[in-house]
């Protein structure tokens, strides 16, 4: 009897798992990833569902076995016995080529997806942007009309001043000129070269809507680039814990035509 | 392949010469006849004492390869590696730890000798125990020294990257090795005991341990050499 | 005086109330302690992880009595940002070393592995009870954690440099807790290291006449390669926390970079690698997490055996497969740090070890299912849970496919997808290894049985409760809601707080089942029915005992001697359908 209850209970749970999957939905609220505004995050969704696809065929295949099984053999009393037809050379051949093939196929296909982002650098003509991450802030850097940042220094951060990059301007030529924005603003269908500094611990950049994410380290010079393809504004959130406010970390990344991105910049530098 | 187990009642015929044999590495109760009494001697070659020396001296290799590879990082991270004269002492130290070792060797057999009956009295093994231990003594007094030498230059653990690995390295072993004198320590006790007397298995254990102690310093010297 | 003549007594039995059930040298004591252990720190990581769900769900409701706990943490009750943290933190850090690492592995591993092999006990008796007691000092240092002004540590269980390492200018919760966190799990390395060391040696050379490394049961079988990974994994995490603690406390710079200026102080140290971190604990990290499941593997496959009145279609495969698993456990370490600034070539050299690792977690799936067919499977508490268990593995491994791919994992990394991941696998699979195994062993390690209708309860609400809890993470992954957050107030978490309030009622009714197991436990260890010698009618050597619990050297003076493996099921004998492995009776022979 407990051998049917079970054979019940975990289909429904494995059919009842795969609904919110194919519905994109799970009590009224939307459970999917967004809307894709990158050039490369094509790929990476591309990449999602066929893993879905054929991890969520394995699943319900797994489950939906086990609960047959267990339905037909739980509970049985003296029966004869029996072996599973061919034994354990066909499941294990079974297992070495379905995976095998599965992982060598996504690890191979992945890798182009993966290779897009990390493996080629930004392009010669692409925005150079900073950001600095700090507890609990990400604060945004624009080099400015000379198109050079002014040195960092960090025994100069000043918050309460707005001096969140420690800049010098009284004595570094570069700094003068510098844009530091609180807001991620850039302008559409241009190729953005994200540079990455951390001012006191680990930090993270995450923007959902670019299938974008990249740890700042303390101490490591990183960097991301991406192109947005849809005016708008999205949250950049913090995702490596960095303390109490871990949680309220984010900025709004603002993406804006080519002329409104040019007017924004110039309103700054005044 | 049968697709059904073969009917109840056929099985192989179990051959008592194959199925009776003992494990492979023999060990445990290989005394016990069959029928299982358990004889009032058990544990006749103490071979887990052996076994779990090894599996230690492992542990305690690769607790190691661990903080050599966190130099090596450490070292590529970033550029304030500042190269330190090792103390010269170091070198009499190594010397001081080799003739421990020859010294233990010595004493095993010795004391092998006086267990099979062909010493009569303890005193030769005692001696080159003796003159182990003190040489261990010196290991780590010496190191001791080491580490006032480098003070006395200003280095401290935290100065910079290498004095920092220069401490934790030899630090870390000069545990070791007090815990290595703990169990030459008790091999010295157990030997003159007359209640509760040296098996093989535990100076066996402890000589390999020491020796290990030993190696491990001639590798940690290249390395710090090497690298600081 | 020859060696041969020596009269070694291993030990005596215990007279005292202190040799016989504080500092006990008996592997049977050791491993109830460590059960105990574990029981304790189950119970209070549950409590957290109820906080916690309840905090992000209902951020202004005042907790009764943390705010006694913990005046600045929870004042009036209510869980500020930075103890939220903390309480998960310690959640972490309690579930994954001192349930995972302890009840599967130190304590039924204890009890049982030299009974199987047919040992009087360990081979380094001392030595289990150091290690016991080592372990409850850890764990006494981690709780002081949080009587400390500071508060305990919120680097989370993972501690990631900087901010675990620069000290109190990062922050509440980095102060002594942090530090006091990483002599902890110093400590409880050098225990693990003495457990380890213990169950290899008895592995090796401990086995009783007849008991071929081929005859040892798959659980004993799982208790030695986890030993093995244990033994060269804890040696890894032991210099790193050495490491972290000097960082701390005496101004080294292992892992912390120059030019920080935390909270507006300018950090003085320099030079150091937060990565560092990073490789040294995850090199340890991964194959825990195989520490934490292979040994419920093991007692699932040894469970299921004799549930199923019949062998597994290739033992020596699933033997195989949890050796491959593991050997691989040490290479793939990279897939948690895709992300974290390392060469991105070594990502794709990290990915695929990961996927390949899902062969042999694949091959013991199927083998498992593949024996089902055919079977007079038994349905008990215990049998239950193994078939739960299969479930859960199958659902958590699956999840681990996606993660396993750097690509994806752009997305999904430090997303509840994680979260759900590894609850599935370690917080459910390998917990059911443990009921399971408490339900099978119960009779054996008490004398009693305990309540089979309360187990089935108990496995029942458990079973769907858990799924409703963890499953919905992964929905919650995929619509990007970033974990380690106190509270949800960004754009696009709020209206996933629908979701939130329903995991948190399944965590809340899910943690009250339990209640049905402790009651159980405590209830049939006093007033259980007397369990007969051998109730599941098995075949390995803790049941062949003389009494139940066995007597203190196991086997009343006798050491058994093994004609056969233990999976003598589905034959004819005059016990029944199965042979003891202590039985010189032959298959098929009846009286």
């Amino acid at each position: 009897m407990g051998g049917k209850i079970f054979a019940v209970v975990v289909i429904v749970i494995a059919l009842a798992s795969a609904v919110p999957i194919i519905s994109h939905t799970f009590l009224g609220a939307s459970v999917t990833p967004p809307e894709d505004i990158s050039t490369h995050g094509f790929e990476i969704d591309k990449q999602l569902d066929e893993t879905m696809v054929e991890a969520g065929l394995a699943f319900l295949a797994a489950q939906l076995v086990l609960g047959f099984f267990v339905w037909q053999f739980g509970g049985r009393k003296d029966a004869p016995l029996k072996n599973f037809p061919g034994g354990a050379k066909y499941l294990i051949l079974a297992a070495l080529l379905l995976v095998g093939a599965e992982a060598i196929a996504l690890g191979a296909v992945g890798s182009k997806a993966w290779a897009k982002v990390y493996f080629q650098p930004a392009s010669a003509g692409a925005l150079p942007i900073q950001v600095q991450a700090g507890q609990f802030a990400f604060y945004f850097r624009y080099a400015g009309p000379d198109g050079k940042f002014g040195t960092i220094h960090p025994d100069k951060i000043d918050e309460g001043n707005s001096n969140f990059f420690g800049l010098d301007p009284e004595n570094d030529v570069a700094a003068r000129d510098d844009i530091q924005s609180g807001e991620f603003v850039i302008p559409v269908n241009k190729e953005i070269h994200l540079m990455m500094h951390a001012k006191d611990v680990g930090h993270s950049f995450y923007v959902r809507e670019l299938r974008l994410q990249q740890d700042f380290v303390p101490g490591l010079d990183l960097s991301l680039h991406f192109t947005a393809t849809k005016v708008g504004k999205y949250e950049i959130v913090c995702t490596q814990l960095c303390g109490l406010g871990h949680y309220n970390m984010r900025a709004y990344l603002n993406v804006m035509t080519q002329d409104d991105f040019n007017s924004w910049l110039k309103a700054q530098s005044n | 392949m049968a697709t059904t187990l073969p009917p109840p009642g056929i099985a192989p015929p179990v051959d008592p010469e194959r199925d009776l044999r003992p494990h492979d590495g023999g060990g445990g109760f290989r005394g016990v006849v069959p029928g299982g009494e358990l004889r009032s001697v058990a544990e006749p070659s103490g071979e887990p004492t052996r076994t779990g020396i090894w599996v230690g001296l492992a542990a305690i290799a690769m607790a190691f390869a661990a903080l050599t590879s966190a130099l090596y990082v450490r070292e590529g991270a970033s550029t304030d590696w500042q190269p330190i004269a090792l103390p010269p002492i170091l070198w009499f130290n190594t010397l001081a730890l080799i003739a421990s070792s020859a010294a233990l060797e010595r004493a095993r057999h010795r004391v092998a000798a006086f267990m099979r009956g062909q010493e009569q009295s303890r005193s030769a093994a005692t001696l080159w125990l003796n003159a182990s231990m003190i040489l261990g003594l010196i290991f780590v007094v010496g190191q001791y020294l080491a580490w006032l030498k480098l003070r006395s230059e200003g280095l401290y653990l935290p100065t910079n990257p290498n004095s920092s690995f220069f401490y934790v390295f030899t630090g870390v072993h000069v545990v070791h090795v007090l815990g290595g004198l703990g169990g030459l320590t008790r091999v010295m006790v157990k030997f003159r005991s007359s209640t509760r007397p040296l098996r093989r298995s535990t100076i066996d254990a402890t000589s390999y341990y020491w020796h290990f102690m030993g190696l491990l310093w001639l590798y940690l010297l290249f390395i710090l050499w090497l690298k600081l | 005086m020859s060696e041969a003549s020596t009269p070694i007594v291993h030990h005596g039995p215990p007279s005292s109330f202190i040799r016989k059930h504080v500092f006990s040298l008996d592997h049977k004591v050791i491993g109830k302690q460590y059960y105990a252990l574990a029981l304790v720190a189950v119970v209070t990581g549950m409590v957290l992880s109820w906080i916690m769900r309840i905090h992000l769900v209902w951020p202004t409701a005042p907790i009764p009595g943390l705010g006694w706990l913990s005046k600045a943490g929870a004042p009036g009750g209510v869980v500020t940002p930075e103890y939220y943290l903390s309480l998960m933190t310690m959640h972490g850090t309690l579930m994954v070393f001192f349930v995972l690492t302890n009840a599967p592995f130190a304590a039924f591993g204890n009890y049982f592995l030299p009974i199987q092999i047919g040992a009087e006990d360990m081979a380094f008796p001392r030595f289990n009870m150091m290690s016991f007691w080592t372990t409850f000092i850890a764990f006494c240092i981690l709780i002081a954690a949080f009587f400390v002004p500071d508060g305990p540590p919120l680097a989370g269980w993972t501690a990631y440099a900087p901010l675990s390492a620069v000290g109190k200018d990062a922050g509440p919760g980095e102060g002594l807790g942090q530090t006091l966190w990483a002599l902890s799990i110093f400590v409880f390395c050098i225990a693990s290291l003495l457990g380890s060391l213990n169950f290899i040696a008895t592995t090796l050379d401990l086995r009783t006449k007849g008991m071929t490394l081929a005859r040892m049961p798959i659980v004993s079988w799982a208790w030695f390669i986890t030993s093995c990974i244990a033994l060269l994994a804890f040696a890894v995490l032991l210099p790193a926390c050495l490491l972290l603690v000097l960082d701390r406390v005496a101004g080294t710079s292992f892992f912390i970079p120059s030019g920080l200026n935390v909270s507006d102080h300018l950090q003085p140290h320099q030079g150091g690698s937060p990565l560092l971190w990073q490789h040294l604990f995850w090199f340890f990290g991964h194959p825990e997490v195989y520490i934490a499941i292979l040994p419920a593997i093991g007692i699932v496959s040894h469970i299921l055996i004799n549930s199923m009145r019949k062998p597994m279609l290739s033992h020596k495969t699933i033997i195989y497969c949890m050796m491959g698993i593991g050997f691989l456990s040490y290479m793939v370490w990279g897939h948690h740090m895709f992300l974290s600034g390392m060469n991105p070539f070594s990502a794709l050299v990290f990915s695929f070890p990961t996927l390949i690792i899902t062969i042999p977690a694949t091959i013991m799936t199927l083998i498992w299912l593949g024996s089902l067919y055919g079977s007079n499977l038994r349905i008990n508490a215990a049998s239950l849970f193994c078939l739960g268990f299969i479930s859960m593995f199958v659902s958590g491994g699956v999840s681990g496919f996606f993660l396993a791919q750097p690509s994806i994992d752009i997305y999904l990394h430090a997303t509840y997808f994680v979260v759900g991941h590894f609850h599935m696998v370690m917080g459910v699979a390998a917990i059911f290894g443990i009921f399971a195994g408490t339900y099978f062993w119960f009779p054996k390690m008490t004398g009693r049985m305990m309540n089979e209708t309360l187990g089935r309860w108990h496995f029942w609400l458990t079973f769907i409760g858990t799924y409703c809890i963890f499953m919905p993470f992964h929905y919650l992954g995929l619509a990007g809601n970033v974990r380690r957050y106190s509270a949800f107030t960004d754009d696009y978490l709020v209206p996933l707080l629908p979701v939130h309030r329903f995991i948190t009622y399944a965590a809340l009714f899910t943690g009250a089942a339990q209640l049905i197991f402790i009651f159980n436990l405590l209830y049939s260890h006093a007033k259980g029915a007397i369990a007969p010698a051998n109730p599941w009618e098995a075949t390995s050597l803790e049941w062949s005992t003389p009494s139940s619990p066995p007597p203190f050297d196991n086997f009343g003076g006798k050491h058994p001697v093994v004609y056969h493996d233990p999976y003598q099921y589905g034959v004819k004998s005059s016990t029944g359908d199965y042979l003891m492995q202590t039985s010189p009776e032959r298959a098929g022979e009846t009286p």
